[in-house]
């Protein structure tokens, strides 16, 4: 199967003259500061609304790079294929990768595929590793938050979180959720241009926006004040987490980011992300403050407030 | 779709919180008797618009939590038996038992199976005919009904590999429990939300009548819970302690005959023993003798060491509203929601979690 796979599928879909060479390592020439970055896929189901693993697999990686505000070039891609999973299926995860990996403008430039024992895996998990450039002088980081920033939100959240849960659930909405699963380079880069003051840039995955929040509170050493009437959140992902006694906080996203900004730049920055069509619904949702240092605290609808703290022990369903 | 917006309107709660202070009496206290209503207290900061006039005490309405540990003890040794699968939900994988939980169970080589529904695991017997399939019935009234659907169903279609440990709970009983025990002193009650969609509101009538106090039936949003205080306080103003509804949409005095139906062909009313409580006559439901075959009680022969509570830890005052998990000496340090001592820190509706997770431990 491996030898048909790779030429058929992969090379058809894929194929590019260094991947084409089927060398051991891909040789390139690069110039500047390397990003460097790997995640693994396992999520379950590998079809979901908005999306599917390939996908996934494509546009996690570029996010993970264009969260250090690298210009993401190329990618390695790894397939665990379980003992009879479908090539049907396996046809239209490739061809996944090659719709995002076009969109992102990066090319897959080695690659490996295993077949292993029934049970040895489930169905297929993916594997992908990225390189991208970063700008220099440019430095992003999850430590860099000072007094007086804002926080913006690039849209609605999670909404990746509930298209699976519900797709699993076998929830039936009048309006489905999608899953916000989307490569980020483009956005990113739209607004490093716009000020190179970006003093946090994160892609709130999983653990969700609540865990982000808190990575720049402890990191930076600050205190993060939200609001929860600034938070976009779509209605029916709202209704899903009341349905399932989640918190919207702390589901995943697979299309969105948080940027901390100097607050003379974040007027400019929240109309450049509106600009972008993965950002319309951007906000300010909160600001960066002296008090409570290394904590969360969202003012509710009712003005009380209550602390974000870290997700820890939830059970949810593999979601990336 | 506007439910939410309307139920958590900030003009309208800050109105009702007015009121509520106007009329209240210093130091009323009510107990909030599920973990559900405990969350949602918790996350909309209603605890801190109400005191100090009123107080709220978070009652044993956890499912997960009020499971005992002889309960749990029961279930990991099912799951060590050969051509077993155990189905749970999710919240009881981690819930330490006297030695082991199922978590460490199914690490060591258990098949535990994480189910959303009840109908979920009577397919895994159906998918699964060479082994037996045992679903660990935890819950309260709102559980229950789907619980014994399975049954009827695995019944009608002579699924004979499939078994229930019903460790069910029933909840106006405990309230009486707690009531009676007069451990604690309460102005009222705010009974449950979703188990009243099924038993309806008239189960709790004894409230009043027997102890005096104020009790309504509420739904989660910030809303409800308002509404239900002012209510009570209405009740209190006027002397007359009734039980009523400020949950008309999710909830109607005689419950869902449809669902109580269910669980009357299936269950039978028994002893219930209560993480806490103790075990407590006519509080809980076992497998009916016409579903005999399907009860893993009679069908596997399970004896067990004698369990154990886990040192230090105050869950069962806890759940009694006795204590708060701030007087616990665990809370926050090695009690924890990814390293849980006990039950109230695990489950998505324990008291512990509520307070770790929305913060009442860092204020």
């Amino acid at each position: 199967m491996s030898h048909d796979l790779i030429k058929n599928t992969l090379l058809g879909r894929l194929g590019n003259p260094m991947l084409n060479r089927l060398d051991d390592s891909a040789v390139f020439d690069i110039n500047g500061r390397l990003a460097f970055t790997t995640d693994s896929y396992v999520v379950s189901p590998l079809f979901f609304p908005g999306g599917d693993i390939g996908k996934l697999a494509v546009c996690g990686t570029v996010n993970d790079l264009s969260m250090a505000g690298a210009e993401p070039l190329y990618l390695s891609l790894s397939l665990i294929i379980e003992e009879g999973f479908s090539l049907d299926q396996l046809e239209r995860v490739i061809r996944s990768v090659q719709e995002a990996a076009a969109e992102a403008g990066v090319t897959v430039v080695t690659g490996d595929t295993k077949v292993v024992n029934r049970g040895a895996a489930d169905s297929l998990f993916i594997n992908t590793a990225g390189v991208g450039i970063v700008p220099a002088d440019l430095d992003v980081s999850s430590s860099g938050a000072r007094i007086g920033d804002k926080v913006i939100l690039s849209g609605p959240i999670g909404d990746h979180g509930i298209a699976l849960i519900s797709q699993r659930e076998r929830l039936t909405f009048e309006s489905p959720v999608e899953s916000d699963c989307a490569p980020l380079n483009t956005l990113v880069k739209e607004v490093l241009q716009t000020t190179p003051h970006i003093h946090c840039l994160r892609d709130p995955t999983r653990g969700g926006l609540a865990s982000t929040l808190n990575e720049f509170a402890e990191s930076s050493g600050v205190g993060v004040r939200i609001k929860e009437d600034k938070l976009p959140i779509k209605k029916t992902v709202l209704a899903t987490c009341e349905l399932m006694g989640f918190d919207p906080l702390y589901i995943a996203n697979e299309g969105k980011l948080v940027a901390v900004v100097d607050s003379r730049d974040a007027e400019a920055v929240l109309q450049k992300i509106r600009e972008n069509p993965y950002g319309r619904e951007a906000e300010i949702i909160g600001e960066i403050v002296e008090d409570h240092s290394g904590r969360v605290i969202m003012e509710t609808r009712l003005g009380t407030s209550r602390i974000i703290d870290l997700l820890s022990g939830e059970l949810l369903p593999r979601i990336c | 779709m506007k439910f939410m917006d309307e139920y958590r309107d900030p003009q309208m709660a800050l109105k009702l919180v007015e009121r509520i202070h106007r009329r209240s009496p210093e130091g009323v206290r009510f107990m909030e008797f599920c973990g559900g209503h405990t969350f949602a207290i918790m996350k909309h900061g209603l605890r801190q618009l109400l005191s100090p006039k009123v107080q709220l005490i978070s009652g044993p309405g956890c499912p997960v939590c009020v499971t005992s540990i002889s309960e749990i003890d029961k279930a990991i040794a099912l799951a060590n038996q050969p051509d077993v699968i155990l189905a749970t939900f999710g919240d009881m994988l981690r819930v330490p038992g006297s030695r082991s939980s199922l978590q460490h169970t199914r690490a060591e080589g258990g098949d535990v199976r994480v189910i959303y529904s009840a109908l979920d695991a009577l397919e895994l017997a159906r998918a699964n005919p060479d082994k037996s399939v045992v679903l660990v019935g935890i819950g309260f009234e709102t559980t229950a009904p789907t619980v014994a659907a399975s049954l009827a169903e695995a019944k009608s279609s002579g699924i004979d590999n499939y078994h229930v440990l019903s460790f069910h709970k029933l909840c106006p009983p405990v309230i009486k429990a707690l009531l009676e025990s007069g451990e604690i002193k309460l102005d009222g009650i705010i009974c449950p939300g979703h188990v009243s969609t099924i038993i309806g509101s008239r189960p709790y009538e004894f409230v009043a009548r027997d102890h005096g106090i104020a009790s309504v039936v509420t739904g989660f949003e910030p809303l409800d819970i308002l509404l239900a205080v002012d209510m009570m306080l209405a009740q209190i103003e006027r002397e007359e302690p009734k039980v009523e509804i400020a949950y008309h949409r999710g909830v109607a005095p005689d419950g869902n005959r449809e669902a109580l139906k269910f669980m009357e062909k299936v269950f039978v009313v028994g002893e219930a023993d209560w993480r806490g409580i103790g075990k407590l006559p006519g509080s809980g439901l076992r497998v009916g003798p016409d579903y005999r075959n399907f009860d893993a009680e009679s069908s596997f022969s399970i004896t067990l060491p004698p369990s154990k509570e886990p040192p230090g830890c105050i869950c069962g005052d806890i759940l009694r509203g006795v204590k708060t998990p701030l007087q616990c000496k665990l809370f926050g340090k090695t009690c924890m929601p990814d390293s849980p001592v006990g039950p109230c820190m695990v489950s998505s509706e324990g008291t512990c979690a509520a307070y770790f997770l929305y913060g009442e431990n860092h204020e």
